[in-house]
This record gives C-alpha cells, sequence and structure tokens, in this order.
C-alpha cells in the first residue's frame, strides 16, 4: 500500500525565556497510508497538536523543526520554502480546529469563508466552488445545505459550525486532513452527528486523516490506527482493535484505565433520614431585565428543587446551556436567585452572597470548570491558598504557612510548589490548587463546577480518586455539576438530569443504568464507548433525537 | 513541560541576572533617563552661566568651546538653559503624571469594582472632562489662579486624568469578569482587597506603558502651556519653552532650537522604552 504521510525521525524543539532549548518532539516516526485515518492521543503537552502541525511544515512561535523529514505525499514538508508550502496548505493537507468558532470570522458569510481556498490557489470558478460546497454541506448531513451558506457564523450551531470547518477544509480535495480535536468542545449528542459526518465524508473521498484527540472512546469510532503519545514520544501504536483490547505500553493501559472508573464503596444510604445539608425549593434564576411578575427575562432556571444529605454527593448533568451552572452560581449566590428558598445546614440562606455571614459563606464553597482563570496568574501558590485562612480564621506567620504545606500535601503537589505562580503549574495542578483554596475555607459543601471538563482523561480520573479521598477524610458533601456521565457516575450518590433550565430526572445509584425520561435516555447512549464499532451500531430514536438532540 | 539536557550552556549576556531577563534596549533607555536625573537634581551646580545672563554679543551664536551649544535668541548661554530647564521639564511632568495616573488608576478600578450607580455617575463625569480641549482648559485654570507651579502641576495632572480613568477602567473590567474575583467576591472580601491586591497585579503592566505614555503627553503640553505664556516664567524656561522662543533660529540651523529638542525627544523616548522592556522574571526554572 502506497503511504500519503511518511514522519522519519521527526525532531522538535522549542526556546525557553531564558534562551534554553528543550526538545518537545523526540524522534517520531509515522506512516498513513492512502485512505487511512490515524488517531493522535495522549495527554496536553504530549506533543500530539505539534506533530500535527509540522504536516502542514508549521511550527508554533518559538518552536523549530531541528531535524527528520515529514513527507507529505512525496514533498518534505520541513525542507519546503514557506511559498511551497502556502501552495500545499488547503490544497493538500488541510486542517480543521479544535474551536470552529474562533476559525470563522464573524462578519463574512459562511459561503464566502468556505471557498475562500478556492479562490486563494485558483482552483475552480466562484460558481463551481459554490456547487462544491453545497455537495459538501450534504455530504455532512447539514441542514437545509442550499442556503446554510448565506448565513453568518453566530446563526448556527457549534456543532455545524465544525462540520462547516470541515467542509472549509475538504474543498480544496486534499489528500490529508488534520482533525485538532474537533469535538472536544461539543456536547455528546452533538458530537455523535459530527463524528457520523466525518467518518462518512472521509471513507467516500478515499481521504487520509489525523485525527488528534485525548479521548480514546472518540477516537475508537473513527481511527483506523492509534499512536498513543507521551513526552514526545511514541508509546504505542497499532490498529484500533489492538490498542483497545491488547494495549502493551502502561502508559496505554492507564489512559485506558482511566476511561473504566473504578468501582467505589459508597457509603450506605441510611435508613432514618437525618436533616439534609443543603435543600434548595423552587429555585428560579436567569439573565435580563426583571419581568413585571419579578422573574427575570430570560430564566435559565426554572423551578429546580433538590437536597443534598451530609456526606453524600449530587451530581448534576446536561448538555451546555441546560442551566447546571446557573443553579451552581444560584446556590453559591453569585448570581441572586429571583425565587425560591435555598436551605442550608438548617439555616435559611440569603439569596445574594453579599447579604450572607461570613461562616455561610465559608462552609459552602465553590470550584470552577477553569483553573487558568480561576487563579489569579499575579500571585504566588502561597498568597491563592494563604489567603482564605488568614481571611476566614485568622491565620498567620508560622501557623499559616504550616496549613498552606498541609493543604499542599491534601491535594498530593509538592510543598515547592508554594512559591510558584499558577502559570508555572500544569492544568491538572492547577485544578488541584483550586481545590485546596475550597478546603482552606474548611467547607461542609464543595460545589464542583465542571471541574474535570478542561483536563485530560488520565488526570480527570486522579481528581477524582483525590475527591473521593478527600471525603472520606473530610466528612465532605459535593456538588458535581458535569456534562460527563461517566464522571458523574464515579462519584455521585444521586443524579440530577437537567434540560432547558428544568430538572427532567433524578436517579439513585441503583436505577442509574435505566433511566426512564426520553432526554436522560438520549443522553446516556450517546456517550461513547470505547468499542470500535459502537458508533456504527448506534441506534438512536429518531423521534428523540428530533425532540431533543441535534443543537 | 519535559526538561532535557540537550543544552546545558545559558547565554551569559545581560539576560537572566537575579532570575530576570533584561532587555539591552531597556538598560540604554534606564542610563538615559538617570543622566537626565542627574541632571535636573544638579543643575544649578553643573551650569558654567546663570540662566537670565546675556553672555553672547551675538544671538544665535555657534556652538564654540566656551558656548557648547551655541546661544539663544538673546545672546544667553543655550547649554546652562538646558540644565536649568531640565528641572521643570522632569519635576513638573513627572508630578502631574503620578497624580494623574494614580488617581485615574485608583477611580478607575473603583468603577470596575464597585460598578452600578457610581460606575456610571463616574464614567459619564469623566466623559464631559475628555470633552474639554486641555490647552483652553488650562488658559482658564491659569488665567483664575494666575501661574504658579502647584497651580501648573494640578491643571496638568485634572486633564489627564479623564484619559488614565478610562485606560484602567477598561483593563480592570476585564480582569473583573474573570474566575478568580468570583471566588473573591463570594469569599466576602471588601472593594478595597479587590480592587487592590486582586486586580491591580493583573493590569500593573499596561498601567505603567500608560504611564510612560502619558509623562509624554505632559512634556509636551507643558511645552505648549509656557509657548502660551502659561507655563514656567521667565528668565526660566522648560524645554518645550526652549524651543518655542528660539524658533526663528530654525531658518539659521541654530543649535538653540535643536538642542533642546534632542533633549525633549531623548527623554521621553527613553521613558517609553524603558517602560517597554522593564525587567521580565523568567518562568522557565529548570534550566
Amino acid at each position: 500500500m502506497s503511504k500519503i504521510v511518511e514522519i522519519r525521525n521527526l525532531r522538535v524543539e522549542a526556546t525557553t525565556d531564558s534562551g534554553r532549548r528543550i526538545e518537545i518532539i523526540k524522534g517520531i516516526d509515522i506512516e498513513i497510508a492512502k485512505g487511512e485515518i490515524v488517531a493522535l492521543i495522549g495527554e496536553s503537552g504530549s506533543g500530539k497538536t505539534t506533530i500535527a502541525l509540522t504536516l502542514m511544515g508549521h511550527t508554533r512561535p518559538g518552536c523549530r523543526i531541528s531535524d527528520g523529514s515529514i513527507l507529505v505525499d512525496g514533498k518534505d514538508m520541513a525542507k519546503l520554502s514557506e511559498r511551497e508550502r502556502s501552495a500545499v496548505r488547503g490544497t493538500e493537507v488541510a486542517y480543521v480546529p479544535q474551536s470552529a468558532a474562533a476559525a470563522f470570522n464573524p462578519s463574512q458569510t459562511i459561503m464566502d469563508q468556505v471557498i475562500e481556498v478556492t479562490r486563494i490557489h485558483g482552483l475552480m470558478t466562484p460558481e463551481k466552488a459554490r456547487e462544491r460546497a453545497v455537495e459538501l454541506f450534504r455530504a455532512l448531513s447539514l441542514p437545509s445545505p442550499e442556503t446554510i451558506g448565506t448565513r453568518y457564523p453566530h446563526q448556527v450551531s457549534g456543532g455545524q459550525l465544525q462540520r462547516l470547518a470541515a467542509a472549509m477544509a475538504l474543498i480544496g480535495d486534499p489528500k490529508l486532513v488534520i482533525f485538532d480535536e474537533p469535538t472536544t468542545a461539543l456536547d455528546v449528542t452533538t458530537q455523535i452527528d459530527v463524528l457520523r459526518a466525518f467518518k462518512s465524508v472521509m471513507k467516500a473521498g478515499g481521504i487520509s486523516g489525523v485525527y488528534v484527540s485525548h479521548d480514546l472512546a472518540v477516537v475508537a469510532q473513527i481511527a483506523d490506527r492509534i499512536v498513543v503519545l507521551k513526552g514526545g514520544e511514541v508509546q504505542e501504536k497499532g490498529t484500533t482493535d489492538a490498542i483497545l483490547s491488547a494495549p502493551k505500553h502502561a502508559y496505554t493501559r492507564e489512559l485506558l484505565a482511566a476511561f473504566e472508573p473504578k468501582e467505589t464503596q459508597f457509603a450506605e444510604q441510611p435508613i432514618e433520614k437525618p436533616r439534609p445539608l443543603l435543600e434548595i425549593e423552587n429555585v428560579i434564576g436567569g439573565y435580563g431585565p426583571i419581568q413585571p411578575n419579578g422573574l427575570p427575562f430570560i430564566q435559565a432556571v426554572r423551578s429546580v428543587s433538590l437536597s443534598v444529605q451530609k456526606g453524600r454527593n449530587l451530581g448534576i448533568i446536561g448538555e451546555s446551556g441546560c442551566g447546571k451552572s446557573t443553579l451552581a452560581r444560584c446556590i453559591a449566590g453569585i448570581l441572586p436567585a429571583n425565587a425560591g428558598n435555598i436551605v442550608f445546614d438548617g439555616k435559611e440562606l440569603d439569596h445574594a452572597a453579599r447579604r450572607r455571614t461570613r461562616d455561610q459563606l465559608r462552609e459552602m464553597q465553590i470550584v470552577f470548570q477553569y483553573a487558568d482563570t480561576a487563579l489569579n496568574p499575579a500571585k504566588p501558590i502561597d498568597d491563592i491558598l494563604g489567603r482564605p485562612l488568614s481571611f476566614y480564621h485568622g491565620l498567620s506567620g508560622k501557623a499559616r504557612s504550616a496549613r498552606v504545606e498541609e493543604l499542599l500535601d491534601m491535594v498530593q503537589l509538592p510543598k515547592s510548589l508554594r512559591y510558584r505562580h499558577p502559570s508555572e503549574l500544569s492544568g491538572g495542578q492547577k485544578q488541584r490548587i483550586n481545590f485546596a483554596r475550597a478546603l482552606a475555607a474548611n467547607p461542609k459543601l464543595i460545589i464542583c463546577d465542571e471541574i474535570t471538563s478542561a483536563l485530560d482523561t488520565v488526570v480527570a480520573a486522579a481528581i477524582i480518586e483525590l475527591l473521593k479521598e478527600l471525603q472520606r477524610e473530610l466528612d465532605l458533601s459535593y456538588i458535581f455539576i458535569s456534562h460527563d456521565l461517566s464522571v458523574v457516575e464515579a462519584i455521585c450518590d444521586e443524579i440530577v438530569v437537567m434540560y432547558r433550565g428544568e430538572k427532567v430526572e433524578h436517579l439513585t445509584r441503583e436505577d442509574v443504568k435505566a433511566p426512564t425520561h426520553p432526554y436522560s435516555k438520549l443522553l446516556f447512549s450517546s456517550v461513547p464507548k470505547l468499542d470500535p464499532t459502537w458508533l456504527d451500531n448506534l441506534v438512536l430514536e429518531p423521534e428523540l433525537v428530533r425532540q431533543y438532540g441535534g443543537a | 513541560m519535559t526538561q532535557s539536557a540537550l543544552s546545558p550552556s545559558r547565554t551569559t549576556s545581560l539576560t537572566g541576572m537575579f532570575g530576570y531577563t533584561f532587555s539591552p534596549v531597556g538598560m540604554i533607555a534606564l542610563v538615559v533617563i538617570l543622566f537626565w536625573a542627574v541632571v535636573a537634581i544638579f543643575g544649578p551646580q553643573l551650569a558654567p552661566y546663570p540662566v537670565g545672563k546675556i553672555v553672547d554679543m551675538d544671538y544665535f551664536g555657534p556652538i564654540s568651546s566656551k558656548l557648547w551649544l551655541g546661544s539663544d535668541y538673546l545672546g544667553r548661554d543655550m547649554f546652562s538653559r538646558i540644565i536649568f530647564g531640565a528641572r521643570y521639564t522632569l519635576g513638573i511632568a513627572l508630578a502631574g503624571v503620578l497624580i494623574a495616573s494614580t488617581s485615574g488608576v485608583i477611580l478607575g478600578m473603583a468603577a470596575a469594582v464597585i460598578g452600578g450607580w457610581f460606575d456610571t455617575v463616574l464614567s459619564r463625569f469623566m466623559d464631559a472632562m475628555i470633552s474639554i480641549p486641555s490647552k483652553l482648559f488650562g488658559l482658564v485654570v491659569v488665567a483664575a489662579v494666575g501661574s504658579s507651579l502647584p497651580a501648573l502641576i494640578m491643571t496638568l495632572a485634572v486633564i489627564y486624568i479623564p484619559g488614565s480613568y478610562r485606560f484602567a477602567r477598561a483593563l480592570a473590567v476585564n480582569v473583573n469578569t474573570m474566575d478568580f474575583i468570583t471566588v473573591a467576591r463570594i469569599r466576602g472580601e471588601n472593594t478595597f482587597y479587590l480592587a487592590v491586591s486582586e486586580i491591580l497585579p493583573n493590569i500593573i503592566r499596561p498601567v505603567l506603558a500608560d504611564f510612560g505614555l502619558r509623562f509624554v503627553f505632559i512634556v509636551l503640553l507643558l511645552s505648549g502651556l509656557s509657548f502660551l505664556g502659561l507655563g514656567v516664567q521667565p528668565p526660566l524656561a522648560d524645554w518645550g519653552a526652549l524651543v518655542h522662543e528660539n524658533i526663528q533660529g530654525l531658518s539659521f540651523g541654530s543649535a538653540a532650537v535643536i538642542a533642546p529638542s534632542i533633549a525633549i525627544a531623548s527623554l521621553t523616548i527613553s521613558v517609553n522604552l524603558l517602560i517597554d522592556n522593564l525587567p521580565r522574571k523568567i518562568r522557565d526554572r529548570s534550566a
């Protein structure tokens, strides 16, 4: 079989701000046959995107290809001049970025942007290009393919935009398409449509692909072969089946293990019902001007009631825009609820955090999704963890410093990290600090808002394990908000499913396998499985999809 | 990030001292600023002639061993006049910009953190201030209270507060939406802590850059006011006034015009270069 891509002994090095050179890709060999889709998988920092970009002869600022050859259809991308490279880009190699929303220009129609490639390279007349684009829209099963091109990027959904980005990449008839985590930012229900569309178009055109992802289950659906990367080196490569069924390398096993959460002993359900730690009743919250009836113009949370028992965990699950984060903000008082009661530890809380007492604030902590923005980049870890200690507990000097070390120890980070700034930590380390700051308050309840969503599978699994361990030691309760069912299942005693601001179902551990509400069914069946045939065999009731899916 | 022992040798230039990188451009700028600072402080000791004394029989005299920068339109020694002028230019501009930037930044951060009515009222008031032409405002104030150094400094400061406020508020509003501010808010922190401890460290770099630019504007406005006779009073003169009073010398190619211009340019450019090239902390500590 002829090879479309041959990477030989590829080395990429980066220059740090102190002028030191470090090698980030350390001698990689990858081959891709015609019509084959190869997945590059690994945690962040493993070099998967760097390798994918070298296929277009591109390196990010500060990096350079120091050695090796990248033969794409017989041309060595490392040796071509910039002019020759730009001739190749778009026509032979094309790229689908992670965030299509950022890749589209908001002030031009979609059609103009999709056919731009043909204009730049002078491939065909604009009329032909438009026809070709409509064909592609149809092949990618986009709704109303004839007219969708006249819309602007903000007028289509995220899943559709991602498919339009693929159309943009495919219009120049490339021999190789690079997908850089194209579904990571999408909901599970949308992800299925996008994956299906990608797969059928690639197979129909016999196009080779490189699929960069950290999600093994997604990769299993679309790739023929998998290359597992870590620290800029190939750990293992093989066919998808071989990797999934008989992983050889320890890191691959770790990846697989992280995917299947360990079964844990959950606390026995107490016979007599004690007073719940948190009880909310008919909470309504939202945005926009207040209407005459005292409710906001847009209700993101519509009359939700739930309760959390002491020492037990509640999961809230739903797709983006379902109001789960708004609910968390209402409970924490960041966005004052417009109606309803919030009773915490037997006392009714004021809706606005500003009017709650310091102790009430202390006992309920919230941890945000993006540790990057939740930690002040201008402060060292010592200050970040130390502030709640001095603020709530009046600690200072030696006592405070000892407690900071204790907290770092609790979240399993080395003590030396306390002098660093957040930008010097990895994503997982940042999230641990983020969590340690909540622990510093000695809370009774921690609201975790998508805290593992921005992390790689292995790192996320480690964080979940940490949360469980801390719960046993510190008698905590969690409200765990996520769109990822497997994460919620791993840690929660009860699960609430939300859809369009309403609580549609309340599941206990026993009946989590058999949801009754149609939306829960759709949501639960849309979570990718490690089985490579899962996507092909998946049958979703069309009625359900029409009603709830395809955002 | 992965460590690699590929390149054990570190670059051994100015970069990498005390965990900071120093840019050579920034260092040169600092030397120029220090030079002018020394001139401003020790001016009277350094100047060869008194500031108002006519020492040359000719006007716009050429550069000579006696008069290092020639003479001005009255035959006074240009070199001495620039040395004396440094004090006024540097001192007034520095005092003005310090007052303007400090109050602008404090008000801007307060507006961003408090928000609501406070923000609206303050912002509209500042917008109204911006709409007043600065030279006209200077004329009115100085005409009303007379020309004195404190009045001059306060006028310059008031003229430049709205710009500084707008700039700081725009930056602070962006930082204010970050999650770490939300975390601090629901911890129960007060406005002062939020502004000084959470927001200020994140906006300090652009604020300093703005400080540098504003310094330059003030030097230029001061020159303009001096030209109108509202700035430093004769026989003393700041650099801007020196350029203006010798402007006829331009057709003679006199050093009396060029020398103070160079002084202004060297100071203002250096301030900007220094602010753009402040030492940076090295994040890569694995070496």
